[in-house]
């Protein structure tokens, strides 16, 4: 029974995350300028590893009541798949730190090199951005 | 003060990494922490002024704030999903740049703040000059997102004194 619950949930972590990759594959060919593809390749795939390797190192635990012949034993298990869930986990903080400084510095590239963004000049982006500009100060 | 956490913060990652716990390979990651710290340890926390309680605090905050900024992640990725994915999705896709001043002094506050900008997704960090955030947004509604209200949790846990001012600023923007 806790195997099974698990190996669900981690596997509905693990496609949950794979629909967001798929997105961010799909923003990256239907978006219209070299800023918002950024945003979809560079960040699409933030939520989604972490998801993915959530996933995986919740998976670790899946047997860990398998059949343990002493008290002992069983810690051994549960030791062992902790060290190995942390890890895991210590690489979707590392994820979440590098992804948006690599997405940050390809921005400012394109930025300082003099790529205009492709914006939309319509009314409500207007009153949208002078509304920003008053609320900052 | 200092030297003592480094050494246990180091220690803490040669246990985990290493997953062995018999004496010997315990005090051989003694012994590389000692030399560790002793020879390097100035390089982590380079602002020594700040004692380490507050430091503490600051970490403890600092875990609240980052599972409200997953949230945050979670909901602003599912709007860019829908952008992506769903057949009328581009007519919503309307970039802008936006520029706002930031109240908080501290170089590392403004890089948590463009560091958080930037892992929601909808909204990137392109450019902090001097106080000023240079910001594209990919949509009305991520743009909507730059509301004042993560300025105002990041000065809560590394710049208390500026709290109270920001978290008016960030009622106004909701208004």
């Amino acid at each position: 029974m806790f195997e099974i619950t698990i190996s669900i949930i981690s596997g509905a972590l693990i496609c949950g995350g794979l629909v967001f990759f798929l997105g961010a594959a799909v923003g990256l060919v239907r978006f219209p300028d070299f800023y918002t593809r950024m945003h979809s390749a560079g960040k699409g795939d933030t939520l989604s590893t972490i998801m993915i390797l959530l996933g995986i190192a919740l998976y670790q635990f899946h047997d860990l009541f398998r059949e343990a012949h002493s008290l002992e034993e069983f810690f051994e298990h549960f030791k062992i798949e902790l060290l190995v869930a942390i890890k895991v986990t210590a690489i979707s903080v590392l994820i979440m730190l590098t992804s948006p400084t690599s997405t940050h510095a390809l921005m400012e590239a394109g930025y300082d090199d003099g790529m205009e963004p492709f914006t939309c000049e319509d009314e409500d982006a207007d009153e949208n951005q002078n509304g920003k500009e008053s609320a900052g100060q | 003060m200092y030297q003592v956490l480094v050494f246990f913060l180091l220690l803490l990652t040669w246990v985990i990494f290493s997953g062995l716990f018999d004496p010997f390979h315990l005090s051989l990651g003694v012994l590389s922490c000692l030399l560790v710290t002793w020879m390097s340890s100035g390089m982590l926390f380079a602002d020594r002024a700040a004692s380490v309680w507050s430091r503490g605090r600051q970490a403890f905050l600092l875990i609240g704030y980052a599972s409200w900024l997953l949230w945050q992640i979670v909901l602003a990725n599912v709007h860019i999903l829908k952008l992506a994915l769903s057949p009328s999705g581009l007519e919503e896709v309307r970039p802008r740049v936006v520029r706002f001043r930031t109240g908080l002094r501290s170089e590392f506050g403004k890089f948590v703040l463009a560091q958080s900008i930037t892992l929601t997704p909808g909204t990137v960090t392109i450019k902090i000059i001097g106080d000023e955030f240079v910001i594209h947004a990919i949509s009305r509604l991520a743009a909507d997102g730059l509301d004042g209200a993560m300025e105002a949790r990041i000065a809560a846990i590394f710049e208390p004194e500026l709290g109270d001012h920001l978290a008016v600023v960030a009622e106004g923007g909701h208004s």
